[in-house]
């Protein structure tokens, strides 16, 4: 379970002084459900997840992950919480198997439970024939599995997706799309940031539109296409943050 | 603190550090191949230059000096000197190393001095080339016994012995051991050598692991999982003191082997007496005093580095902030070679005073109360340093900067 109350994030710029990345925001995600975060590039979702993942800490409000506060009890959010994004990269010179084990001890499995758990996930991802070669050499679908083991080692209650298939291929993408469902389907509580239309249509199960850090609107795709009377979510979306966009664009 | 988090990013750290190619030569190649062949394969080489150079008899040549029997017969039954017949292109000779001194012989110079009149020898030489240097001294000497026996003649013609003109001699005895005239020669550039190659072990390591880490995009990775910012900051820590202290620990004991094995294979006979005199004992109990200090020094540096790279974006950044610092290192280690005596204003000066120190050290000299203010200032410096790095993991402006 997620849920966030006004958070509110702003940077310090020498150059364009304050810049609130995230601007009051308050949402809820249940277990068993996908909430997706859909922006434009800068339209603050990767703060609002890093927040989640105690990774950046808010200037104002806060947010509970599984009954935790982010800022009182940080790393027993990040103990409950699998973050997955294309900045989140595997150490070269470690091995993919190497690179799960290494979590899985700073999670705090033992050895025993952390053999057994990392040989299941292995064998899950299909990945036992590249277990022992170094992240390096990896392509690059054999690294997205290796980060989503990572992700998946302390079986987190809360998975954390920031735009995870910016970049890859079709079918590397698929796979992570598959992992997603697979995460609900499990009971987990995921939120999801992306700017891709289609990958929300398929997976989200209450969307949240996001601008210049404001939340501008938030429910389910039916919800959506009723309230904004559309029927296409690009359309939607446009309607929703079009007068936003255009104001900050001139400034 | 978690200690158990802290020893699982330790032993993750140092298995990469162990497959990675440049921590590799930075930490073991160098100390152990590179720094034997610098030091004592390149002090051997020159040892033997400079050994051949004195063995070889240098071209002089004499100007004028025809009305000068005395003198010229003088310089010609030097074994020291091979005079050349005189040409009129002497100067350029000497410019171009084909001679390597000529000897101006004013005219009228025997009556001069035989009428006890003042007489000059002019020795026209190329300054700053060994080899014309070693033919000035070679000349001096076979002038200084003609001009000796000069004056010890004209003191007999009037009965004055030649006590009256040198009443006492002057002579001196060195009464410190051998070991001790060795450390006091070598150990400063021992105590350099050792802070000098603290830093140069750990400059790669934290730069790897900071700023190296955020070029890879493995930072954010590592502060998703639930390890604290303290213990992750340890982690790294203790991996770059250990490559500091390892690659000190083994060029200090590849270049005592290094000389040891010189010595033993007597390369140093050639270069002459000088080197062979000096003989330079270091014990275990110095070598563990030494990195005794020096670990205060490995700790500081450790902690300097890792909280200056981690301001940089990418590993290139890193070094451009990082490359200044050398200098700031360098100049104090090298101040230490430089006549200059341990007080208690200087034990507070950092990295001069662990310099100094080891010096002291190597030289066998024990000054409790110095050692105490060293070792103690040391540690708080230490102790800033790394309470800087840990609060720079904390900042998200430094972690996140773009």
């Amino acid at each position: 379970m997620i849920e966030t109350r006004g958070l509110i994030k702003v940077f310090q710029d020498k150059k364009r002084g304050q810049i609130r990345a995230v601007d009051n925001v308050t949402f809820t995600c249940k277990p068993g459900q996908i909430y997706g975060l859909l922006g434009a590039n800068g339209a603050g979702k990767t703060t609002t997840l890093r927040m989640l993942a105690t990774i950046l800490e808010p200037t104002d409000g806060t947010a509970l992950v599984c009954g935790h506060d982010v800022i009182d009890e940080p790393e027993k959010v990040r103990a409950n919480v699998g973050f997955l994004s294309t900045a989140t990269a595997l150490y070269p010179r470690l091995t993919s198997q190497e690179m799960v084990e290494y979590f899985g001890r700073l999670n705090g499995i033992d050895e025993a439970t952390l053999k057994k758990r990392v040989n299941d996930i292995f064998s899950r991802l299909d990945m036992n024939s590249f277990r022992d070669r170094r992240c390096d050499k990896l392509s690059t679908g054999m690294k997205q599995k290796t980060s989503i083991a990572r992700t998946l080692v302390h079986d987190p209650q809360v998975m954390i997706f920031d735009e995870p298939t910016l970049g890859l291929d079709i079918m590397t993408a698929r796979t992570i799309i598959e992992f997603i469902r697979e995460c609900r389907q499990r009971g987990k509580t995921v939120i999801f940031s992306t700017h891709i239309m289609s990958e929300v249509e398929k997976l989200c199960d209450v969307i949240g539109i996001i601008q210049s850090g404001k939340l501008l609107a938030e429910g389910s795709l039916p919800e959506l296409r009723e309230r904004y009377r559309e029927r296409d979510l690009e359309e939607i979306f446009v309607k929703i943050v079009a007068p936003l966009y255009v104001t900050q664009e001139n400034n | 603190m978690n200690l158990r988090n802290v020893a699982i990013v330790y032993r993750k750290e140092l298995r990469e550090a162990l497959r990675d190619r440049r921590t590799l030569i930075s930490s073991l190649l160098v100390p152990l191949v590179l720094f034997p062949l610098l030091t004592a394969g390149l002090g051997a080489a020159i040892s033997a230059l400079v050994g051949k150079a004195k063995e070889e008899i240098p071209t002089v040549m004499i100007l004028g000096g025809e009305d000068s029997p005395g003198i010229l017969a003088e310089l010609r039954s030097s074994d020291k000197i091979k005079i050349v017949p005189t040409q009129q292109n002497w100067k350029d000779q000497v410019v171009n190393k084909d001679i390597r001194a000529a000897i101006e012989i004013p005219p009228g110079f025997q009556d001069d001095v035989a009428h006890q009149k003042a007489a000059t020898l002019l020795i026209h030489n190329y300054e700053g080339d060994m080899k014309s240097a070693i033919a000035t001294d070679n000349i001096q000497k076979s002038l200084q016994k003609y001009r000796d026996r000069i004056v010890h003649d004209n003191l007999a013609a009037q009965n004055i012995p030649d006590t009256a003109l040198k009443p006492f001699d002057i002579k001196e005895h060195n009464v410190a051991p051998p070991e001790k005239v060795g450390g006091a020669a070598f150990g400063g550039v021992i105590g350099y050598m050792v802070i000098l190659l603290c830093l140069t072990g750990s400059m790669y390591p934290a730069m790897d692991l900071t700023a190296g880490e955020k070029e890879r995009g493995t930072m954010e990775t590592i502060l998703s999982s639930p390890i604290a910012r303290v213990d992750l900051v340890l982690g790294k820590f203790f991996l770059v003191l250990t490559a500091a202290l390892v690659t000190a620990a083994l060029s200090v004991t590849s270049m005592g082997a290094s000389f040891t094995v010189l010595e033993h294979l007597h390369a140093f006979d050639k270069a002459g007496a000088d080197a062979a005199q000096l003989q330079l004992h270091i014990g275990f109990t110095t070598v563990l005093s030494i990195f005794i200090m020096v670990l205060p020094v490995a700790v500081l540096f450790a902690a300097a580095l890792m909280t200056v790279a981690l301001f940089a974006k990418s590993y290139k950044e890193a070094q451009s902030y990082i490359s200044p610092l050398m200098f700031i290192v360098i100049i104090p280690a090298v101040a230490a070679m430089l006549p200059i005596d341990l007080d208690a204003k200087l034990a507070l000066v950092p990295i001069l005073n662990a310099s100094l120190l080891c010096k002291e050290l190597v030289t066998g000299t024990y000054h409790w109360n110095f050692i105490a203010i060293i070792f103690f200032s040391t540690c708080v410096y230490a102790g800033v340093a790394l309470f800087l790095a840990v609060k720079m993991f904390q900042r998200e402006d430094v972690l996140f900067r773009s």
